[in-house]
């Protein structure tokens, strides 16, 4: 099962502050360690929120567009990695393994959530795909 | 120190992900597989004992390890045989009992070395074939021999048995803990390599309904793979097995419909492809090709399945290069089956009668006798070049040969389509 760790922001990465070069390799080190583990399937860090951008979706179907930066700096992320593990217990062991994300002198957290599965989906998305099927035509190749 | 309250299932989260480096490290001081896992349950038992007390350590790995030590200085001692290999044993582990922590790389690599060791042994060829893949899954997957058991659909005691034979066979043939010198790697990779494509095709094979720890083999053997491809970079047919299968597993979702059943190639939704699955798969497969391993037998095969990864829709496949692919892996591990699987994309590629002459060919050769597919592509082909009567007839004869209900239904409605 999949789970990804969500690395959340703070106000020095929001400011755009570069880590040290030992928080560098200390994550280096640590990604290394879950590749060789063959848990890591892909990993990320994102820019500050200054660079980004919002999408508002308001109700009436109404869009509208916000730039970067956004002050809730406690909801905002900063970066994530994808691993593929037995069980939550093993995505929290995986999480304690990580260097500080944003060095000692930082209060931060880590969470922890379950990737949905295609199992995890209902019957009716099947059907409708089935009727899909149906319409190609087939050929005898082995899946 | 990390001060925090583990649960049980926390510390063997905490021992799946420690315990094959223990075990390889404990293997290669005491040069007995058995007797290996035995000290690593062993610190296991210590670890839940204090652990919930003491909290979790910050390397978890090295007090499991000084911990197995301890304890393996204390049997050695206890034993009051004065056998001479015991000695050396207990000099061995004090001396280690005096290295420095382990922070550092050289160290890491020797863990990376013993990890590799017990690779090597668990797929030893003197072994059975179930026999590697229940002490890979064990000592190598961390699974727990009931794990093990529901996932192969067997009694937890065959699985027990299966594995405590295993380890005496090793004790027995006195086969050495290390990794193959250089003129038997090739082959004992090939067990290796064997081993963890055969837990992965178990997976693979699991049915709607089986165990949910049977689909999770391909996870499991994904796993081995990439651990492998990490401790054994530069072999190029590693990369070309972990492509191989990251590719299939990217199919996962789109490979069985609402009532469990099986969906071709062909009709699956290309949009439920995994494509991060398909991402990692290519890469795994470049490696293969910069490291000259384009011609390995696994390499080969992944090159097929990223054909069909790359194509956004059936219609996009580029069936040309898959009959070339299929033409260089009948030259290096020439099979019948491959014969067939080429005939039928030359068939895509150049026409039905392009593809029924490779396939005529096959049948006159006689090696796929009582094989179902060879009369049901015979028949596809057929019916693409019109000859409706002679589809008709293989299609029927397909389906008297297959022993897979669905199957024949399927090929028996072809045929009743013709008439």
């Amino acid at each position: 099962m999949r789970f990804m760790m969500i690395v959340k922001a703070t106000k020095d990465s929001e400011a755009g502050v570069m880590p040290s070069m030992e928080l560098v390799q200390a994550m280096g080190k640590y990604n290394e360690e879950m590749v060789k583990a063959g848990v890591l399937l892909a990993g990320e860090g994102l820019q500050a929120s200054s660079q980004g951008a919002r999408v508002h979706f308001a109700r009436g179907g109404k869009t509208s567009v916000v730039d970067g930066p956004f002050a809730e700096t406690k909801e905002l992320i900063a970066g994530f990695w994808l691993i593929e593990v037995k069980s939550k217990e093993e995505a929290v062991a995986w999480a304690l393994r990580c260097p500080a994300p944003h060095g000692p002198d930082q209060d931060t957290h880590i969470e922890i959530r379950k990737v949905f599965e295609s199992a995890d989906f209902g019957p009716e998305v099947e059907a409708q795909e089935k009727a899909l099927r149906d319409e190609i035509g087939k050929t005898s190749f082995k899946s | 120190m990390v001060a925090v309250t583990e649960t049980h299932r926390g510390i063997e989260s905490v021992w799946r992900i420690e315990s094959a480096r223990l075990i390889a490290g404990l293997a290669r001081i005491t040069r007995d597989i058995g007797l290996a896992e035995d000290l690593a349950q062993d610190a296991l038992i210590a670890a839940l004992e204090q652990w919930p007390h003491e909290g979790v350590p910050r390397n978890p790995g090295a007090w499991l390890m000084t911990t197995a030590k301890r304890r393996a200085l204390d049997r050695l001692r206890r034993d009051k045989v004065a056998d001479r290999s015991h000695a050396e044993i207990g000099r061995d582990l004090q001396a280690q009992q005096m290295a420095p922590p382990d922070v550092d790389r050289a160290l890491d690599d020797d863990i990376g070395d013993d990890l590799l060791r017990l690779i090597f042994t668990a797929c030893h060829p003197v072994l059975s074939s179930e026999a590697r893949v229940a002490l890979s899954l064990r000592l190598l997957g961390g699974l727990t021999t009931e794990e093990i058991a529901r996932a192969y659909l067997v009694p937890e005691a065959t699985i027990a048995q299966r594995i405590v034979r295993a380890k005496r066979t090793l004790a027995e043939k006195k086969i050495p803990f290390e990794v193959p010198r250089a003129e038997e790697l090739a082959e004992r990779l090939a067990s290796v390599l064997g081993v963890i494509y055969l837990i992965f095709n178990e997976g693979y094979s699991a049915t709607a309904g089986d165990d949910w720890l049977r689909p999770e083999l391909c996870e499991d053997a994904l796993r081995l793979g990439r651990i492998l491809a990490e401790l054994m970079p530069k072999e190029a047919e590693v990369h070309g097995l972990v492509a191989l299968m990251e590719i299939q597993a990217s199919r996962t979702a789109a490979r069985v419909g609402p009532s469990g059943e099986p969906i071709l190639l062909m009709d699956q939704n290309r949009a439920r492809w995994d494509q991060m699955l398909i991402r990692r798969g290519l890469a795994a497969l470049e490696r293969a090709g910069r490291l000259g391993g384009a011609r390995g037998p696994y390499a080969l095969q992944a090159a097929i399945a990223a054909c069909h990864a790359r194509a956004r829709t059936p219609g996009e496949t580029d069936w040309a290069q898959i009959a070339g692919l299929y033409g260089v892996l009948s030259e290096v591990t020439p099979s019948p089956v491959v014969e067939l699987n080429r005939a039928m994309a030359v068939g895509m590629a150049f026409g039905p009668a392009a593809g029924l002459s490779v396939a005529d060919a096959l049948a006159a050769s006689g090696s796929l006798e009582g094989y179902h597919r060879l009369p049901s592509v015979r028949a596809e082909l057929l019916f693409q070049l019109g000859r409706l009567a002679e589809a008709r007839d293989e299609f029927e004869r397909a389906a008297s040969l297959t022993r897979n209900a669905r199957e024949r239904e399927m090929l028996l409605d072809r045929a009743r389509q013709i008439s």
